[in-house]
């Protein structure tokens, strides 16, 4: 057994004979040739039908990994159209009379050198972009109208890189999984991946010969391991998880694209969780709704200094523009008690659950929230973008809040940069807040409950501590009337209300989260399509009349 | 002819997405139109020209209208830099 450890892209499980897929590196010839008029008739034929492939795979990659991702095949026309690209092909054809293959094949090596030689990543990588066009349309010349064939058995592909068009190309029914030796986990290739759901590995370091080419093979995606010739032993453990990630899989074939309706027709929204923007290809794939709780803490907590305006502006604008006017609702920075950043320079607290956290950082350090602000308004103009303030206690935090976000829209206006309208919404999750509920509605769009503080500041319980683990009941009657309160609170204001904290995602409370009317739950991407399940099986109004008797 | 200048405020620049954006918006015209970058002149109707260009947030380019329709691209493509660049 050897084993290559890389880096994941997307986790599961494949386990199949190893393929080492090698590009049709022909070699291009240079051949002189009688009429450089006909040669030249080719090669826009050529072209022709080039644009009309990466059309097809334009339309291919916008269903099966959405518009932002399928962009690339658009670019690709482009470059394929592009002038300077067309006339150096033609002037190589026409002033040294040679076959149109030698002309692509040259002009691709020039331009891609052009872009190897920028001195900025990005440029450096497209470089392969151009050589992916390049390649393409010497197939065509050369007669080879499909490429990427892969018509034997399913295989784990192993490659030196892929280019995006190579990805999409292969018949997923063929492709297990694949791994590349080179390719970051930014690439194209990455990200496309993650959006079509294979597990794959990028920069892992294997021989691309017959000690792997037609081995037997597991990809471990959750660690980004790959085990060339298994032994027994890890063959049945790995058999094993991928048994029980396919009935996953199966729940989630029928489950997706179905509306969240119980069987006497009552709705519920079922959103995501997330804690990076890495994770958004989880929430595409398992189908939610929106997000109903993006973790800024992220960036934070990943740096080392106060992230820029500009930085986070980025990542909410690139969250906006995926879920595209899918609502995103994004929680301001939650610092603090088990969630520490150095550069904070915070003072050690004796309690810090207690403490100096999320909103009561943001307000005595206004300069740290109006920058998020910023960024979070003018990220809304670009989506469906909701903002949550965490650790409310008092309608005078609220209007505290309202007063910055009014500062910060003023400049904002005043410096003439374009801005969005986000709902604005709180989480309950002290006791103060679900109690004063009633008062709280009045002053914002929507609530959503985290359960996980609002249980340990009710129940006067330290989650981190397990010796306390026997006290601890989740489903506590003090919360769940809680809850009930808050949901009714929120509807008697007119406004909506949800959970997001991990009783979201509690099946045994499902039924009476719909029968409370909860109008939304967010949860982890994994644990939406199971709750979905729940929801179609349910009738509310029989549960209720149940539970009466 | 018609003169534009504009400071890139996109934090990634003008990179390959956008520049496809751009070309596919110029290529409405038939007027010819040029983005240049530091002296830099390139057409903007091929993507490998602006590319070529990489130009960044904060740098400043000028696109030059020149032809028949000058006055109807100065004022899409203006526009279309302000809002997506």
């Amino acid at each position: 057994m050897q084993i290559y450890q890389g880096k994941s892209v997307f986790s599961g499980i494949a386990i199949g004979k190893i393929r080492v897929y090698k590009k049709n590196e022909r070699q291009v010839k240079r051949v002189k040739v009688e009429n450089p008029d006909a040669e030249m008739a080719r090669f826009e034929e050529a072209k022709a039908k080039g644009i009309a492939q990466l059309g097809v795979l334009y339309e291919k990659a916008c269903k099966e990994v959405g518009e932002a991702n399928a962009a690339i095949f658009e670019v690709h026309q482009m470059m394929m159209e592009d002038d300077g690209y067309n006339e150096s092909v033609e002037n190589i054809i026409k002033s040294q009379g040679v076959n149109a293959e030698y002309a692509v094949a040259t002009t691709g090596d020039n331009f891609a050198q052009m872009f190897s030689a920028m001195d900025d990543d990005y440029m450096r990588e497209r470089a392969a972009d151009v050589k992916d066009i390049s390649e393409r349309l010497i197939s065509i010349l050369n007669g080879d109208d499909t490429d990427a064939s892969l018509n034997d058995e399913p295989a784990i592909i192993v490659a030196d890189d892929l280019a995006p068009s190579e990805t999409v190309q292969m018949d997923k029914d063929k492709v297990l999984s694949f791994v590349t030796v080179h390719g970051s986990l930014n690439s194209h290739t990455a990200i496309l991946a993650r959006t079509m759901a294979i597990p794959a590995l990028v920069g892992t370091p294997l021989p691309l010969d017959e000690s792997v080419d037609g081995k037997l093979g597991i990809v471990d995606g959750s660690d980004g391991t790959i085990y060339v010739d298994p032994d027994e032993e890890t063959l049945a453990a790995m058999q094993k998880r991928r048994t029980e990630e396919e009935e996953k899989k199966k729940l989630l074939l029928t489950l997706k694209g179905k509306e969240n309706i119980t069987l006497d027709g009552q709705k519920i929204l079922l959103y995501a969780n997330i804690g990076n923007i890495k994770d958004l290809a989880a929430v595409m794939q398992n189908d939610a709704g929106g997000i109903g709780l993006f973790r800024s803490e992220f960036i934070y907590l990943e740096q080392d200094h106060y992230p820029t305006e500009e930085e986070q502006f980025r990542i909410y604008k690139q969250a906006a523009e995926t879920m595209a006017g899918k609502r995103v609702i994004i929680r301001t920075l939650d610092i603090g008690a088990d969630k520490q950043c150095d550069y904070f320079e915070m003072e050690k607290e004796e309690n810090p659950a207690l403490g100096c956290r999320a909103i009561r950082i943001c307000l005595t350090r206004p300069e740290i929230f109006k920058t998020q602000l910023r960024a979070l308004f003018r990220a809304s103009a670009y989506g469906k973008i909701a903002i949550m303030y965490p650790m409310i206690t008092s309608v005078g935090e609220v209007r505290q809040i309202k007063a910055i976000v009014e500062e910060v829209k003023a400049s904002l206006a005043e410096q003439g940069i374009e801005y969005g309208n986000p709902e604005q919404g709180i989480m309950i999750e002290t006791p103060a807040a679900a109690i004063i509920s009633d008062e709280l509605a009045k002053e914002v769009d929507f609530f959503s409950i985290g359960t996980n503080d609002l249980s340990q500041y009710t129940l006067a319980i330290d989650r981190q501590n397990t010796k306390l683990d026997p006290f601890f009941d989740p489903h506590h009657p003090a919360i769940l009337r809680m809850i009930r309160m808050v949901v009714e609170n929120a509807h008697k204001a007119g406004i909506w209300a949800g959970i997001c904290g991990e009783l979201g995602a509690d099946q045994e409370l499902t039924k009476e989260f719909l029968a409370m009317g909860v109008d939304e739950l967010s949860v982890s991407p994994g644990n939406i399509l199971p709750l979905r399940k729940i929801i179609l099986e349910t009738n509310v109004a029989e549960y209720k009349a149940g539970k009466k008797c | 002819m018609k003169e534009f200048k504009y400071v890139v405020t996109d934090p990634e620049g003008i990179h390959a997405r956008p520049a496809g954006m751009l070309v596919k918006a110029v290529k409405e015209f038939s007027c010819d139109i040029k983005i240049a970058k530091d002296g830099k002149a390139m057409n903007c109707k091929a993507i490998f020209g602006i590319m070529g260009l990489a130009v960044k947030q904060g740098e400043e380019v000028t696109l030059t209208f020149d032809g028949a329709d000058e006055d109807a691209a100065y004022e899409a493509i203006s526009n279309f830099m302000k809002e997506n660049l």
